[in-house]
């Protein structure tokens, strides 16, 4: 019996050395899309034709970076990303000569949300940026000095009188990459005049706003969103920062912020007027079309679920405009290759 | 040693001095029995904090709501090419029926939005349910049938009372005209709460009521059955040569340094060494149990041979010596005397060697395991993943109904694990011998 076993297992060793043909899709890459990915492998998977993708996790980061580290069916055939490709990212891919087309699958809000029975926190863009970059501008803006704010009212008298502390998303997450481009680069630094001020005479730019305070005022969490969720209940001083349908599956307990005097809703990130949102990108590897079974079908299998009623929605994502939509089915067709200028 | 000149002392004298001592000794020890007692209480008071919380959110996670609905089970529409082959019974329109039942036990509503919120009340996966009952009653064809099929899980939420339905309609996932709809199939009696079938005989899903562990469940079995049939017979023999075989030299020192060494390197390393070595080089598939139980088989390793060493350096060296004294060769010794004898221990060291692989996720994280895996596999070359990883990924999902799920979850692996050691200690108990 064991030594049939083994024989067998022997057998399947050799067989497998051989480079076997994957016959599902294998897609990796950020935890925010990850819920969405996940639900369209699982339609794509009822159809007897085709196995359920393999869906990974691991961040924005591993989704572009495992997409681009070459050719054959051990890489994966599609990165999930939450924060568009950087020409770095891109050149990564060229190197190891893949070729790859960008797909816009929908937006996410990022909220600043809190427990009910805490303070509101009615905040502006500048303000949020300024109360947790590392870095603000010294007495007389000249130069940067350690952030020294130690309560929300320290940052704006209007704010409530209470300890800043904020739960976020760690460096590996797009969150926290969207997060610190739209409120920290360029709600705060890019439009505050002492701030600008400050950037001229050290001669940078405001990218350098993009860190995120290291004195405990901002606590990184991890990647796992429903571990700040609990946080929060537990802490109604603590604020937290997520994806929006975080906050849409808890709301008997946390409320989000508003910014810039407009509140996180459904409504409000979908038409833009909501500044904090960032578009979800999944990238395919032209190389694996057609090769691997499914991935056509799982690209289109989106378009069937990504409508303003569809079950991507029902989990939180904020459907795209129609014409948008159309455009990026065209492009599962079409499969422009993308290059450096697209990322522009 | 103060007083060697004991005889000097009358014996008066001796029992004062005694008597001195007598309280501090005893306080010393009332002291030690005391800390003793509290550490114990200390560790069984974490214990059954943590199975309190466990057990508060996961028995709730085993059972779910159900709705019975009368489907007409029309042969046409269910069965398009009337041979009741998967891909026909794909092509049907399962959903259809459910929802004209749904309707007619909600007394027909019209309008898009009534029939919108409708559809939101049973779970997607209600069609694929359908078809599995009509595969497994085909004589029922043609009638019209209760069926029960699972509830959404907001309406679950819902039902639980984790949706308040005092909050304002804006704030809540489920609108009120759903609310009127749940309330009319309370009111007729169709929902029920019972035992989740899914939990058990589901693979993983994104809609959290038709989550089930079986795939996870399935590939922590098929990558554990990899993991012992590599390790046990590799561990065994590299222990029965460095105890029996080998000389002792400064080379064979070194392989006892350096598996004691392995036994304490972080496990994510294997991961990383199994990404590099059966990916990369020999181009295996990702997300395989194969894969995954030759990794946790290397990370076992050191603990089985460990385990084993001192399991055969426990067998009495009287009981080789009479086997060599009846002029059995050294191989005969071995095999007939010492392995049979250390077995208890070496299986012991093995089954807490293989627990410790159940509730392993890092390693499997570089090879793809780690992942979103909704077919059950088949073998150990499908994709699959383990137990411990379907946790962690229910434990990262925004839906509510996740929480108790991942609770339920918890409560299967630590029965497993329980049942892993409780053989354990029942070998050991059976095949143990005293000398």
């Amino acid at each position: 019996m064991f030594a049939r076993i083994a024989t067998a297992t022997a057998v399947a060793v050799a067989m497998s050395t051989g480079a076997v043909a994957r016959d599902y899709v294998s897609i990796a890459g950020s935890s925010t899309v990850l819920p969405f990915s996940t639900i369209v492998a699982e339609r794509l998977g009822r159809n007897p034709q085709f196995k359920t993708p393999v869906v990974e996790s691991g961040g924005s980061s591993v989704g572009k970076k495992g997409v681009c580290d070459g050719i054959g069916t051990e890489y994966i055939d599609i990165g999930n990303a939450s924060s568009r490709m950087k020409t770095g990212e891109l050149a990564y891919c060229d190197k190891n000569g893949v070729k790859l087309t960008e797909i816009k699958v929908g937006f996410d809000g990022i909220v600043v949300a809190s427990s009910k029975a805490g303070p509101d926190l009615n905040i502006s863009l500048a303000d949020l940026g300024k109360a947790l970059t590392a870095k603000v501008p010294n007495a007389s803006a000249f130069g940067f000095i350690d952030n020294p704010y130690k309560k929300w009212s320290d940052v704006n008298p209007a704010l409530p009188d209470l300890e800043i502390r904020v739960y976020g998303p760690p460096t590996t997450s797009g969150t926290r990459a969207s997060y610190v481009e739209i409120v920290n680069e360029k709600g705060y630094c890019g439009k505050d005049e002492r701030a600008k001020q400050a950037l001229n005479q050290t001669k940078q730019k405001a990218k350098v706003c993009r860190s995120m305070r290291t004195d405990g005022a901002f606590i990184e969490a991890g990647e796992q969103d429903n571990l700040i969720v609990q946080k929060l209940i537990e802490d109604p001083g603590a604020f937290g920062i997520f994806g929006f349908s975080y906050l849409d599956q808890n709301t008997d307990k946390l409320k989000g912020a508003p910014l810039d005097g407009v509140a996180p809703t459904f409504d409000a990130i979908a038409d833009g007027s909501y500044k904090a949102s960032r578009a979800l990108y999944f990238y395919v590897k032209h190389q694996h079309l057609g090769v691997v079974p499914g991935v056509e079908q799982y690209m289109a299998e989106w378009t069937k679920h990504w409508n303003d009623d569809g079950a991507l929605v029902d989990a939180g994502i904020i459907p795209m405009p129609k014409a948008e939509r159309a455009e990026m089915a065209k492009r599962m067709t079409d499969l422009p290759v993308l290059v450096a200028a697209d990322l522009k | 040693m103060t007083n060697l000149t004991a005889g000097a002392l009358s014996p008066k004298e001796a029992i004062d001095r005694v008597a001195a001592t007598l309280r501090r000794r005893r306080s010393a020890e009332f002291r030690f029995r005391f800390w003793g007692q509290a550490a114990i209480g200390l560790a069984l008071g974490f214990l059954v904090l943590l199975f309190g919380a466990i057990f508060s959110n996961g028995i709730p996670g085993l059972f779910q709501h159900y709705v019975v609905l009368d489907v007409e089970l029309n042969k046409q529409r269910l069965d398009p090419q009337g041979d009741m082959s998967v891909n026909s019974l794909y092509a049907g329109d399962a959903e259809a029926l459910i929802r004209e039942g749904l309707l007619a036990a909600l007394d027909n509503p019209t309008g898009r939005s009534n029939t919108r919120a409708a559809r939101g009340i049973i779970s997607s996966g209600s069609a694929q349910r359908l078809v599995d009952f009509v595969y497994a009653n085909p004589d029922l064809m043609g009638q019209t049938v209760p069926v029960k099929f699972a509830l959404d899980d907001d309406i679950d939420s819902f039902l639980r009372g984790f949706i308040d339905r005092n909050t304002p309609e804006a704030d809540r996932r489920i609108n009120d005209t759903v609310i009127q709809f749940v309330d009319k199939l309370m009111a007729s009696e169709r929902v029920s709460y019972e035992v989740s079938d899914y939990l058990f005989f589901g693979s993983a899903s994104r809609d959290a009521e038709m989550a089930g562990i079986r795939g996870a469940f399935i590939g922590s079995i098929l990558t554990l059955f990899i993991c012992v049939l590599i390790s046990f017979p590799l561990g065994v023999a590299t222990a029965v040569y460095l105890e029996e075989i080998a000389p002792k030299n400064r080379f064979t020192e070194i392989i006892e340094i350096n598996i004691n060494n392995l036994a304490a390197v972080p496990s994510v390393v294997f991961g990383i060494m199994g990404l590099a070595v059966f990916i990369v080089l020999f181009g295996m598939p990702r997300s395989i149990p194969l894969v995954g139980g030759i990794v946790l088989a290397l990370m076992t390793l050191p603990t089985i041979i460990i385990s084993s060493r001192a399991a055969i350096r426990s067998v009495p060296p009287s009981i080789r010596d009479a086997a060599l004294g009846v002029g059995a060769s050294k191989m005969q010794t071995i095999f007939h005397h010492v392995i049979p004898l250390a077995m208890p221990g070496m299986l012991t060291g093995t089954i807490i060697g293989m627990a410790q692989a159940l509730g392993e996720t890092a390693p499997l994280l570089m090879i793809g395991m780690v992942a979103f895996i909704v077919d059950v596999p088949g073998g150990v070359m499908d994709p699959g993943t383990v137990l411990p990883v379907q946790i962690f990924m229910w434990a990262d999902f925004a839906e509510r109904m996740f929480v108790q799920k991942t609770s339920a979850a918890i409560i299967v692996l630590l029965a497993f694990l329980i049942v892993m050691n409780a053989s354990a200690i029942w070998l050991r108990k059976k095949l143990e011998r005293r000398w």
